[in-house]
């Protein structure tokens, strides 16, 4: 597993209260994770001060999956 | 017509996370109050308060209990003691479950006074700091008042009323009242009120300070900084916490074969139509409310035998008894009136409810709690029993609650035990 997965996973846990085994790559922040919209927005902010990346709000919008932020910040990442 | 009564009790307070451990506390004389723990107060000039005690304290309180992990990050801690206090009297009541029918006819009547004081200072910061698009999502509902109501009626699906009290120290005390009255009028079968508040931050006790109403003279002995109607009073010391009831239509209650604690039987309410902080000097605002509380429940000043007083441990403490000895005259010798913030601070949103409570329990157990410190009465105290540094046993039918608040607003609740 990368690092930027590691990281993602432990705010997805921090921010949603769920179980670590619950948070796999396919897993949906929504459908499977019990977050909400503004959670959602919560999430994104997270990611963007862990890595330094800027994540645009049409970016933030395909963002529905562990894996789908994990792909974004490896690809935007400095 | 509809009568209201009391079938459930919650309690987050500095001495203790639940309804009996508090009680326990309060009546063997112990203080909740202390050095503040939650930031740095070296630039402070008040450096204490009555704090709610972390989990791992012998009393302390645990959020995890009642209020889901995400929920505790993104709302005010005055949120989370409302939410556990609002489940803790459901609990009690026997109504943590409920059929969809009764979720309809129940409400929430929980306010604050202040509300979300310590997230709007941090999440300040923030936006100074780092910009618009650092600030949290869930900074706006996590903040606002009407927010206890609002998450307790999510968690349990309650349809009924949902209502939130904003009178600065009076809101426990309206809570309840204006709560009563939606279920004497049909608005509800069933109905949550009570009041929360946590303002122990930085802008919080500087303001109140800044405002000369906090005790910043005793900060070397904290535990006898709050004391109602001694001579060497000096400012209210902050609390924090929460109290709700479970209030009900008594045929309902009766119904069910519910456990009934008390009856409420009176509620005043009035304005001092005079300063912003400083109550009337005459406490003409304080007797009217009384008195109206007195005229609902169609009871003689004899009829009082407990008054939780408002008694901030401020100069506004004697001018209270002085509106306290004109409403129940000379029957005022045959009751007893003390202060609980001597024990536990000023609750300010949540006085009112959490000092209901402790009138519902004198009720219940025949013992009115203590005001501590009291070593030296002042001046106007003389022939009045302001039980003085120990619980007292002794009959109580009927406790009144006093409460009064910035602006110049005050309530009165009256609680009764109940007749048929």
């Amino acid at each position: 597993m990368s690092d930027t997965a590691d990281r993602v996973k432990k705010i997805v846990v921090e921010h949603l209260g769920v179980e670590a085994d619950k948070v796999t790559e396919e897993a949906s922040f929504i459908d499977d994770l019990g977050a909400d919209s503004l959670d959602i927005v919560e999430l994104v902010m997270a990611f963007e001060e862990e890595f330094g990346v800027e994540i645009p709000d049409d970016a933030a919008e395909k963002i529905s999956t562990v894996s789908d932020a994990i792909k974004y910040i490896d690809e935007n990442k400095g | 017509m509809r009568r209201v009564v009391v079938t459930g009790l919650g309690l987050v307070t500095p001495l203790g996370a639940d309804v009996e451990t508090v009680w326990k506390n309060l009546l063997a004389g112990k203080s909740g109050a202390g050095l503040i723990t939650k930031f740095d107060t070296s630039d402070q000039k008040c450096k204490i308060a009555c704090e709610v005690k972390p989990a791992d304290h012998e009393y302390g309180f645990d959020a995890g209990k009642r209020v889901d992990h995400k929920i505790q990050r993104q709302v005010d801690p005055f949120i989370v003691f409302g939410i556990d206090a609002a489940g803790q009297a459901l609990e009690d009541a026997g109504l943590a479950d409920m059929d969809d029918d009764l979720k309809m006819r129940t409400g929430c009547s929980i306010g604050s006074g202040i509300g979300g004081l310590p997230g709007i200072e941090s999440e300040s910061i923030v936006l100074h700091e780092k910009g618009p698009g650092r600030v949290s999502p869930h900074f706006v509902h996590g903040r606002l008042i009407n927010l206890i109501s609002g998450q307790v009626s999510i968690k349990y699906g309650l349809m009924g009323p949902n209502h939130a009290v904003v009178t600065a120290c009076s809101t426990g005390a309206h809570s309840i009242g204006d709560a009563a009255r939606m279920i004497k009028d049909g608005d509800a079968d069933v109905m949550l009120a009570g009041g929360a508040e946590s303002t122990i931050n930085p802008l919080g006790v500087a303001g109140f300070a800044q405002a000369r109403a906090l005790n910043c003279s005793y900060n070397d002995r904290p535990e006898e900084a709050s004391r109602p109607y001694d001579k060497d009073r000096d400012g209210f010391v902050m609390g924090e916490g929460a109290g709700v009831v479970v209030l009900e239509e008594y045929e309902h209650a009766k119904a069910r074969g519910a456990k009934i604690y008390a009856e409420v039987v009176g509620y005043g309410l009035s304005g001092d139509a005079y300063h912003v902080t400083a109550p009337h000097p005459e406490g003409k605002g304080a007797e009217l409310a009384m008195r109206m509380a007195m005229r609902k429940a169609g009871m003689e000043p004899g009829d009082i035998d407990y008054v939780n007083a408002h008694g901030t441990s401020t100069m506004a403490d004697t001018i209270e008894l002085a509106a306290v000895k004109r409403v129940l005259g000379d029957d005022l010798s045959g009751a007893s009136m003390s202060s609980t913030k001597s024990a536990i601070g000023h609750l300010l949103g949540g006085a009112g409810a959490v000092e209901t409570i402790f009138c519902i329990l004198a009720i219940r157990d025949q013992i009115v709690p203590p005001t501590l410190n009291l070593h030296n009465p002042d001046e106007g105290t003389e022939g009045v029993d302001l039980v003085p540094l120990k619980a007292r046993q002794r009959r109580v039918r009927a406790a009144l609650n006093n409460s009064f608040g910035f602006g110049g607003t005050n309530a009165s609740v009256i609680v009764k035990a109940i007749e048929d």
